[in-house]
C-alpha cells in the first residue's frame, strides 16, 4: 500500500463539475424557503435548537453510578470527605479513566498492527518497541485504576455513565486506527486526540482524588499523568516528523 | 386472555406522533437486559409484519387496502419500539444484545415447544447463536475494549458453542420439515416469532457490517450474517406452506398480540410496560380486523386457526442451565437434509460448501483465537492472576 498523500481526481468539490453546479446553485437560489436566516445570524436552524432543548429538558440520564455493595473504610472516607458533594463523582471518573485506558491499549494495538504493515514499505519515525511501551503504559494505568476501584469496594467491571459517554466519543478514533486505508498520519492524529484527553483527564482525576482525601492513590496517579505527558510529546514529535517529511 | 372476544383498539383509532415514535430511550446501564431483549424481539416482529404484509399485497388484490392501513401503523409501532434503544449502545454492543435474544428466547421456546422435532430445531440453532455471542464478545473486547457482560448482565454465558466455522451448510441442509396442519397454536406462534427474530438479526448485521472500518469486524459480520440467513431459512421453513395468506396474516397478528402480552407481563420498567400494553391493544385491533377478512374471504371461522385463549406468556429469564445441558449433549449434531445426525454423517454437500467458503480462512476463528471471557475484559486477567 502507498502511504503517501497523493494528488488525483477527487470528485467531491464544485470544481469537478462546474456547469452542473452553477445550474444547481441558480435553481436552489430561485427556490429559497419562505423563512430565511437574518444576514447577521448563523444559519444553524432555530427550530432544531427548540427540539434539542425540549429533549434535553425532558431526558433521563445515561445511567447511574454503581455504589459499593460493601462499604470499605476507604469508601467511608470518600463519603465523609465529599459528603454532600457526592462520592459517586469519584467512582464515575475512576470508571471512565479505567475504560479509557483499556481502549487505549486496543488503540495502540491497532496502531502497532498498522505500523507493522507500513514498515515494509517506508521508514518509520518509531520502532514497534516504542509503540509497545506506550501500549503497556496504558495497560498498567488500567490496572492501577481497577485496583483503586476495588480497594474502594466499587465494581471495577461496571460501565459507569462517564465511561459509556467516553466510549461514544472515542469510537471514531478506533474507526480511524483500524481502517486499512488510513495512513500513518491519520492514525497518529487520532492517537494525539486520545493522548491529549488522557493527559487532561489524569490532571482532573488527581484533583478530584486529592479533594476526596484519597492520598494513597496519588503517587500512582501522578506517575500515570507524567507518562501521559511523555506520550503526548512522543506522538506530537512523530506526527511532525512524518507530516513535514512528507511535505518536503 | 381471550383472543377472539377481546377486540382491542379499533384500527382507525390507532395513531402515534413523531414524538411518540422518537421517545425517551432506555438506559443501557440501568435498565434490565431483558427489557432490551424484549425491545429487540418486538422490533423484529413488527418488521416481519411489514415483510409479510408487502408480500401479501403483491399477491392479493382484494386485501390491498386493509394491508396498507395496518402496515402503516405496524411501521410506526416498529419505530417507537426500535427507537427505545439509546445511542450509547455501540452497534457491536447492540449485536451482543441481538445474540442474547437469540440464545435466551430460543431456549425458552425450545423448552415449551410441544412438537419434539421443532424443539430439536430450536436447540440446534440455539447452539450456533450461542457461539456467535462468544465470537462477538471477543470482538467487543479486542476492538472496543469492553466487557460483553455490561450488556448481558450475568444472564447468558460467554463460551464457545457449535463453532461458527462449522455452521456453514449447503442450502438444502438448512431446510426443515414444516409443522403439520394440526399443529397447536403455540407451535405456530413459536415458529413465527423465532423466524422474525432471525430475519431481523440478519438484516441488522447486513446494515451495520459495512460501517466498521476494521477488516476483522467486516469479515466477522459477513460470516455471521450468512449464518443468520441460514437460520432464517431454517426457521422460516418450519411454517406450513400450505397455509393461505390470510391464515398466515391471522397468525402473525396473533403472534404480535402474544409478544406484547408476554412483554407486558414481565416488564420491569413502568414506562416501557405502558408501551407494551398499548401495543397489545393495537394488535388485538389488527387481529380483530383480520378475523373479519378471514370470515369474509375464506368463509371460515378464525377459531379453526387460533385457539380461544393465548398460551402462557413467553418467559424472559436466563435459561443458563438448559443451554449448558443442550451444549453438552448436542454440540456435535449436524444436518443432513431435514434430519439431525451425528458428526460423521453430515451431508457431503455441506462439507464441500464449507471447504470452499472457508478457503481463505475463518474470520470467526481468528477473532476469538485464545479468547477466554474474563469479567472486566481479558486485559483484566493479568490483574486477577496477580
Ligand atoms: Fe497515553
Ligand atoms: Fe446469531
Ligand atoms: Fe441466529
Ligand atoms: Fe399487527
Amino acid at each position: 500500500m502507498d502511504d503517501g498523500t497523493e494528488p488525483g481526481f477527487n470528485r467531491t468539490g464544485a470544481q469537478s463539475s462546474p456547469l452542473s453546479v452553477h445550474s444547481m446553485q441558480l435553481y436552489a437560489d430561485e427556490r429559497v424557503p419562505e423563512e430565511v436566516s437574518a444576514p447577521d445570524e448563523m444559519p444553524d436552524g432555530k427550530e432544531m435548537a427548540a427540539v434539542r432543548c425540549d429533549y434535553a429538558v425532558e431526558a433521563e440520564r445515561i445511567g447511574s453510578v454503581p455504589m459499593p455493595g460493601v462499604l470499605t473504610s476507604a469508601f467511608t472516607a470518600v463519603v465523609s470527605k465529599l459528603g454532600a458533594r457526592k462520592p459517586e463523582v469519584l467512582v464515575d471518573k475512576l470508571g471512565e479513566r479505567l475504560a479509557f485506558e483499556r481502549i487505549g491499549v486496543r488503540l495502540y494495538q491497532a496502531l502497532i498492527d498498522k505500523a507493522a504493515a507500513l514498515a515494509t514499505q517506508q521508514r518509520m519515525p518509531f520502532s514497534v518497541d516504542d509503540l509497545q511501551r506506550l501500549r503497556d503504559d496504558e495497560l498498567a494505568h488500567m490496572h492501577v485504576l481497577a485496583s483503586a476501584l476495588d480497594s474502594l469496594g466499587a465494581d471495577s467491571t461496571a460501565q459507569t455513565p462517564a465511561a459509556a459517554v467516553s466510549a461514544v466519543a472515542i469510537s471514531g478514533l478506533m474507526q480511524v486506527l483500524t481502517d486499512p486505508r488510513t495512513t500513518l498520519v491519520h492514525c497518529l492524529e487520532a492517537m494525539l486526540i486520545a493522548e491529549l484527553a488522557d493527559d487532561a483527564s489524569w490532571e482532573l482525576l488527581i484533583s478530584l482524588t486529592a479533594e476526596a482525601d484519597q492520598d494513597q492513590f496519588l503517587p500512582q496517579f501522578r506517575s500515570a499523568r507524567d507518562n501521559e505527558k511523555a506520550h503526548v510529546r512522543q506522538i506530537r514529535g512523530w506526527l511532525q516528523t512524518v507530516v513535514l517529511g512528507e511535505a518536503r | 386472555m381471550d383472543l377472539l372476544e377481546n377486540k382491542g383498539v379499533q384500527i382507525d383509532k390507532q395513531s402515534l406522533t413523531w414524538k411518540d415514535m422518537a421517545g425517551k430511550p432506555i438506559s443501557k446501564l440501568d435498565d434490565e437486559a431483558f427489557t432490551r431483549v424484549r425491545i429487540l424481539l418486538m422490533n423484529a416482529l413488527e418488521l416481519d409484519a411489514l415483510r409479510l404484509s408487502h408480500m401479501g399485497m403483491r399477491m392479493n388484490n382484494e386485501l390491498r387496502q386493509s394491508l396498507a392501513q395496518i402496515r402503516r401503523i405496524e411501521q410506526h409501532q416498529a419505530t417507537a419500539v426500535n427507537w427505545l434503544l439509546s445511542a450509547d449502545h455501540s452497534p457491536l454492543e447492540t449485536t451482543i444484545a441481538y445474540e442474547q435474544v437469540a440464545v435466551e428466547v430460543t431456549a425458552a421456546v425450545a423448552q415449551r415447544e410441544p412438537d419434539p422435532y421443532l424443539a430439536q430445531v430450536y436447540r440446534f440453532g440455539l447452539l450456533e447463536d450461542f457461539d456467535h455471542l462468544y465470537r462477538y464478545s471477543a470482538l467487543l473486547d479486542r476492538l472496543e475494549g469492553k466487557d460483553a457482560n455490561n450488556i448481558l448482565q450475568g444472564h447468558t454465558d460467554i463460551a464457545p458453542g457449535r463453532p461458527t466455522v462449522e455452521g456453514h451448510r449447503a442450502p438444502v441442509d438448512d431446510l426443515r420439515l414444516p409443522h403439520g396442519r394440526d399443529a397447536t397454536l403455540l407451535t405456530k406462534l413459536h415458529a413465527t416469532l423465532i423466524t422474525a427474530a432471525e430475519y431481523q438479526t440478519h438484516d441488522y448485521y447486513m446494515t451495520i457490517g459495512p460501517m466498521f472500518a476494521d477488516p476483522v469486524a467486516r469479515q466477522l459480520y459477513a460470516e455471521i450474517a450468512s449464518i443468520e440467513e441460514q437460520h432464517t431459512t431454517q426457521y422460516g421453513s418450519l411454517l406450513d406452506p400450505r397455509q393461505s395468506f390470510l391464515e398466515l396474516w391471522l397468525l402473525h397478528e396473533a403472534t404480535e398480540v402474544y409478544g406484547y402480552y408476554s412483554c407486558a407481563q414481565s416488564e420491569s420498567n413502568p414506562r416501557i410496560r405502558e408501551m407494551w400494553e398499548r401495543f397489545c391493544d393495537y394488535e388485538l385491533g389488527h387481529l380483530h380486523h383480520v378475523c373479519g377478512l378471514f370470515r369474509q374471504y375464506e368463509k371460515r371461522d378464525p377459531a379453526e386457526v387460533l385457539a380461544r385463549t393465548l398460551p402462557a406468556p413467553l418467559e424472559f429469564k436466563s435459561q443458563r442451565d438448559f443451554v449448558r445441558d443442550v451444549l453438552a449433549a448436542e454440540v456435535d449434531l449436524r444436518a443432513n437434509g431435514v434430519d439431525f445426525v451425528k458428526l460423521a454423517r453430515e451431508s457431503s454437500l455441506s462439507r464441500e460448501y464449507r471447504r470452499r467458503i472457508n478457503a481463505d480462512g475463518s474470520p470467526s476463528t481468528r477473532v476469538a483465537t485464545a479468547y477466554h471471557w474474563t469479567s472486566g475484559t481479558e486485559l483484566n486477567r493479568s490483574l486477577k492472576a496477580a
